[in-house]
């Protein structure tokens, strides 16, 4: 099978190419059909693929497709690895990519650029794929620029709007800082290791001891880049503005695969991160505060799309918490769950907006349960995973995080714990606003709802089915069922985590949450179906905390302050004053100077240009002459 | 042999030009600028069965009493800029298709003697030729400006020529200096002059000769402020010639004339010179951010984009010098591409005020595309001709200090800052009261942003070919930098 490996990149790549240039004459059926039929394919080869590496023996297989940038002892292929982490990368990438896909279909089916959207899309898929297939650092950060790419394209997909190129530049420009972070990262591990292949560095690294300051510094530097491209704090600001992009796209890029590229990347790296606790220490506080926060935020927005980003924020921050106390299986296993559940949220939204006419705000929302079956069903199970409601897929993921960051910090624990309880409010607040309640839109909304057609409540159900099972892979140790990820990944991790949680904690987890998750569920209930509060409306001036959390921390006026006007007022300081009236008034002042000086020699000083031409052709002559002659 | 072709065909197809004064003269320019574009590919195959080879060298006496002679040579440094003036001056006459230049046959005739001045300081192998090349160059293009140039040409070519000019005869005095040093007899030979005794003392100050004349050209802050008027005023095709090529006259001159005959002037200076480049990187970034002028913020974001070039030469490692060769082909090529831009834009809208412009996008979708993918390698998104460049030149910078490496690579933040801002103010947003002026590419403008696409995705995936012409001279160079320490 590994002789098919580089199509999975390359179907996607066909399909860009192939779209964009026939582009306007492909109607909606055959550009989405072109599009989604590459990623399947992928997907095929990607399932192939992973029944190999599940059976054998995981020898990691790395294919060097050709020689990229070599200069002097620096050598970089082109070239992919694949081993039980890549391939159970591939898996989620390209089957929840194969959804989105076809889901798009239906959904875009009413724009008239729909070439332009899906071409991006697979371009996305070529590029998340390189990310994920990558044999050594630089391959990586192809795909890693890359989505980075496809992800700005998408998110300006309807260039007219000024916001919404706004907030793709500022996605990639903050992506940017994050990858300037990486490629220094890159750098110290050439300088360290002589290399920047998985294989050599992971093996040098071997021999290093704990704490080595040279490799805590890549663990930070990488960790930078991992900022950027998984919305940590401080470099989150961009996810929710990114919502600015068609909603299939927040599903795909912003929720399942692009934002947890961070993550893959430190799993990737474990040898390094291993060996650093400090750096792991920083990795789990940044997330522990990005988790916290972004789920405060999250209590106070009103635009459907924006709960999730902020809740999409939140749960990455569960993730690095996780990476932080050395769980790396812990935390791919709630990439993989949360790549289920947050598309399938994502998804729902947007049929939920789809049947609204494009509205996204939930106060005008309300009683889309009867009209919308298959979308309230489905988005249900995700509201009941994402809350860690078991035995949805949530559940375990976040469970286990729970029971790593309990044996690390107790702290921590407390911490996530709350933030668990305000993962549980938003989600229901959203839940019952939107499917419950009086129905709060306008009479022509009211007319116009309808459940979505086939292509769309299809991977709705799928990803339904896959937030509902997709847990079981992953059983904590009380079931006395195998935790099967972690067997699977056992190979690809140098040191497993440390942490196991005792039965009777486990038990005290499970009945704990299991109690707090009801009392929310009636909480929410009673205050947004039966006493039928809706959030006050946005001329209401909310005060004390609530104004801090509407405001969003004030994070994006304060970076403004901060940054961004005194780097223009810095700028149009340095051209004004610096340029214009300082070096280069200087250079003027010398020659000017000069030709005062220099009256005696007036005759040949004309400053006419013609002249010392003239005589410096003369002399070149002069010389050719004299050279003939001698 | 065939080096004498190469150098001579555009010097004698100027004269055809020159003679030919009529319409047609654009088609014969870019007819005989694609037939030196064959020599060159052929001299350019005949160097990579045998980069030694007897036919790519020439050597005469030409003043003999002072060991001047007209050598020409080929190694893997020149061949590569050799290459890229060549390469792109069928480009460049080729943009200037729907230009109606008066004294259109002075015009390309001047664009070839250039051609044929810049294939000369690459190909120069003596010292005093070379400097007579680099003298030669900066005529025609003076007069491209000069001629053609906008409002205010007179004032800014002149700053332009006397800048430039003082630059050269600071190098002319140290080329002496450095002649008299010679091993007896002296000579100008590139031998000679590499193996010229010159205590450190003296190698100080002949470094500032040489790099003043080298870092104005280039420019490199603070030297750089005939540039950003220059390149703003000059006729497209100058401004193409300016940054394309000529500007690396100065980076080619401190690889080949400076740093294997001044070792100990680079260890006592170099690391002065790398801040200054660090320096301009930021600042010039910084002031690319302000620009309303697209064509001026194309010249600010070039002083920062030479800056690193420069930054990686001073860096004196593999990855540096070779990211500088990779570079300096991608810049060229990336700023082609975007001095065209401007010039298309210029000549649909009458402006290149990026505040009247926006909307463009929704007119021309092929422009877009073009558009982003040249934008795309400015800004050195991996499998782009930049990234390799940009990555080279970094990666050498760190190794010789992490925290240089940490201030140029701000310009992988500032250079997406200000691309983007200035892609989003000309082409997207709400189509434009006048955008529907904007029509659609014709073909000499598709063919043009079309070749520069694909060359900077094929040098972003396949930058091989490039890399290994390069590195054995490469190799030699930092052989004759490591023998003093």
């Amino acid at each position: 099978m590994h002789q098919f490996t580089w199509l999975i990149p390359v179907l996607p790549l066909l399909g860009f190419l192939v779209i964009g240039i026939f582009n306007k004459r492909l109607p909606v059926s055959l550009s989405g059909g072109i599009a989604s039929a590459t990623v399947f394919l992928s997907f095929v080869i990607s399932l192939a693929i992973f029944r190999e590496v599940q059976l054998q023996d995981s020898v990691p297989e790395r294919i060097v497709l050709f020689e990229w940038i070599s200069s002097g002892d620096l050598q970089i292929d082109f070239s992919f690895l694949i081993d039980r982490l890549s391939a159970i990368m591939l898996l989620v990438v390209t089957g929840v990519g194969t959804l989105i896909h076809i889901y798009s279909i239906g959904y875009m089916h009413h724009e008239q650029d729909h070439a332009r959207y899906f071409s991006y899309l697979n371009l996305f898929v070529f590029f998340m794929l390189l990310l994920v297939m990558g044999s050594n650092y630089i391959v990586m950060f192809a795909g890693w620029e890359g989505v980075g790419l496809s992800s700005y394209l998408l998110i300006g997909f309807w260039f007219k709007n000024t916001a919404y190129n706004d907030a793709a530049k500022k996605a990639f420009i903050m992506n940017r800082i994050g990858d300037l972070g990486f490629l220094l990262g890159v750098f110290l591990i050439y300088t360290t290791f002589g290399s920047v292949n998985y294989k050599e560095v992971f093996d040098g690294a071997r021999n290093f001891g704990m704490d080595n300051p040279a490799i805590v510094a890549i663990c930070l530097l990488l960790f930078v880049g991992a900022m950027g491209k998984s919305a940590q704090i401080p470099l989150y600001t961009w996810l929710p503005d990114a919502m600015a992009g068609p909603t299939p796209v927040s599903a795909l890029i912003h929720a399942a695969t692009m934002v947890t590229a961070g993550i893959y990347m430190v799993v990737r790296s474990n040898v390094l991160f291993s060996l650093a606790p400090y750096a792991g220490e920083i990795v789990a506080i940044v997330g522990l505060a990005t988790a916290f926060f972004a789920a405060s935020i999250g209590l106070r927005q009103n635009d459907i799309k924006k709960v999730l980003a902020y809740s999409t924020v939140s749960q990455l921050g569960y993730m690095f918490v996780a990476l932080g106390v050395g769980a790396y299986d812990t935390a791919l296993f709630h990439v993989i769950t949360h790549a289920f559940f947050k598309a399938l949220l994502f998804l729902g939204a947007g049929s939920v907006i789809h049947a609204m006419s494009g509205e996204q705000d939930i106060r005008r929302m309300g009683a889309l349960k009867a009209k919308l079956p298959v979308t309230h069903f489905t988005f249900l199970i995700g509201t009941l995973a994402i809350a860690g409601i078991p035995p949805f897929a949530g559940f375990f993921s976040k469970d286990e995080i729970l029971a790593v960051t309990h044996g690390h910090s107790l702290v921590m624990f407390t911490i996530l714990v709350i933030t668990s309880v305000m993962t549980a409010v938003y989600m229901f607040r959203l839940y019952w606003l939107v499917f419950y309640g009086d129905f709060r839109g306008t009479e022509l909304q009211k007319t116009h709802v309808h459940e979505s057609p086939l292509s769309m409540t299809i991977p709705l159900i799928v990803l339904a089915a896959l937030s509902t099972l997709g847990g079981f892979i992953g059983m904590p140790e009380i079931f006395h069922a195998p935790h099967i990820l972690k067997e699977f990944l056992a190979p690809v991790i140098w040191k497993a985590s440390p942490h196991t949680a005792s039965y009777s904690f486990e038990y005290m987890l499970i009945a704990g949450s299991m109690v707090i998750l009801a009392v929310i569920i009636y909480l929410t209930y009673s205050n947004y179906v039966k006493r039928k509060q809706v959030p006050e409306a946005d001329d209401q001036i909310p005060s004390g905390i609530s104004a801090i959390l509407s405001n969003k921390y004030y994070v994006d006026e304060v970076y403004d302050t901060l940054i961004t006007k005194p780097l223009n007022a810095l700028s149009d300081f340095a051209y004004r004053f610096v340029e214009l009236r300082g070096i280069d008034a200087l250079v003027n002042g010398v020659s000017k100077t000069l030709t005062n000086l220099s009256g005696v020699l007036k005759f040949s000083q004309t400053g006419y240009t013609g002249g010392y031409i003239f005589s410096m052709v003369i002399g070149i002559i002069l010389i050719l002459v004299l050279s003939l002659m001698a | 042999m065939i080096t004498l072709v190469l150098l001579f065909f555009p010097l004698l197809a100027a004269l055809g030009a020159w003679m030919l004064r009529k319409e047609s003269v654009k088609v014969y320019a870019l007819v005989s600028a694609i037939i030196e574009l064959g020599i060159c590919a052929y001299a350019l195959q005949q160097f990579i069965l045998d980069p030694a080879a007897e036919a790519l060298l020439v050597d005469y006496w030409w003043i003999k009493d002072l060991g001047i002679s007209f050598h020409l040579g080929l190694d893997g440094i020149s061949i590569l800029l050799v290459a890229l003036t060549n390469l792109l001056t069928p480009l460049i006459i080729l943009s200037s298709f729907r230009n109606n230049h008066t004294n259109s046959g002075t015009f390309y005739a001047l664009i070839l003697i250039m051609q044929f001045a810049l294939n000369g300081v690459f190909m120069a192998m003596d010292g005093f030729l070379f400097y007579i090349f680099w003298e030669l160059a900066l005529l025609p293009i003076w007069f491209i400006c000069l001629l053609w140039g906008g409002a205010d040409k007179v004032r800014i070519t002149l700053k332009f020529f006397i800048y430039t000019l003082a630059g050269s005869l600071l190098m002319l005095l140290g080329l002496i200096t450095v002649y008299l040093h010679t091993p007896v007899p002296n000579s100008f030979s590139v031998d000679a002059l590499y193996a010229a005794t010159l205590d450190p003392s003296m190698q100080g100050w002949l470094f500032w000769c040489f790099f003043l004349a080298f870092a104005i050209k280039i420019p490199i802050f603070p030297l750089h402020t005939w540039q950003p008027d220059t390149y703003t005023d000059a006729p497209t095709q100058g401004s193409m010639l300016l940054s394309g090529i000529m500007l690396k006259m100065g980076l080619y001159g401190i690889i080949r004339w400076m740093l294997p005959v001044l070792p100990d002037g680079i260890a006592a200076w170099g690391p002065t010179a790398l801040v200054l480049c660090a320096i301009g990187i930021v600042y010039a970034s910084c002031l690319a951010l302000v620009q309303k002028d697209f064509k001026r913020l194309i010249a600010y974001s070039s002083i920062a984009h030479v800056g690193l070039i420069a930054a990686g030469v001073f860096s004196l490692n593999m990855q540096g010098l070779q990211g500088a060769m990779v570079q300096m082909l991608a810049h060229g090529v990336n700023v082609v591409g975007l001095f065209f831009i401007a010039d298309i834009i210029q000549r649909r809208m009458n402006t290149r005020e990026m505040q009247a412009l926006g909307g463009l996008a929704h007119n021309s979708p092929v422009f877009t595309i073009l558009f982003m993918v040249i934008l795309l390698g400015s800004v050195a998104l991996p499998l782009t001709n930049g990234f390799v460049g940009e990555f080279l030149l970094l990666n050498g910078i760190y190794q010789y200090s992490a925290a240089m490496a940490a201030v140029c690579g701000l310009t992988v933040i500032l250079g997406a800052v200000y691309m983007l801002r200035a892609y989003q103010k000309v082409m997207l947003g709400e189509p434009h009261a006048r955008s529907a002026e904007f029509t659609g590419l014709d073909t000499s403008e598709k063919v043009v942003l079309f070749s520069c696409a694909l060359l900077i995705i094929a040098g972003g995936i396949y930058p091989k070919p490039i890399l290994t012409i390069a590195q054995p001279a490469i190799e030699d160079v930092l052989v004759l930098i490591q023998d003093i320490y």
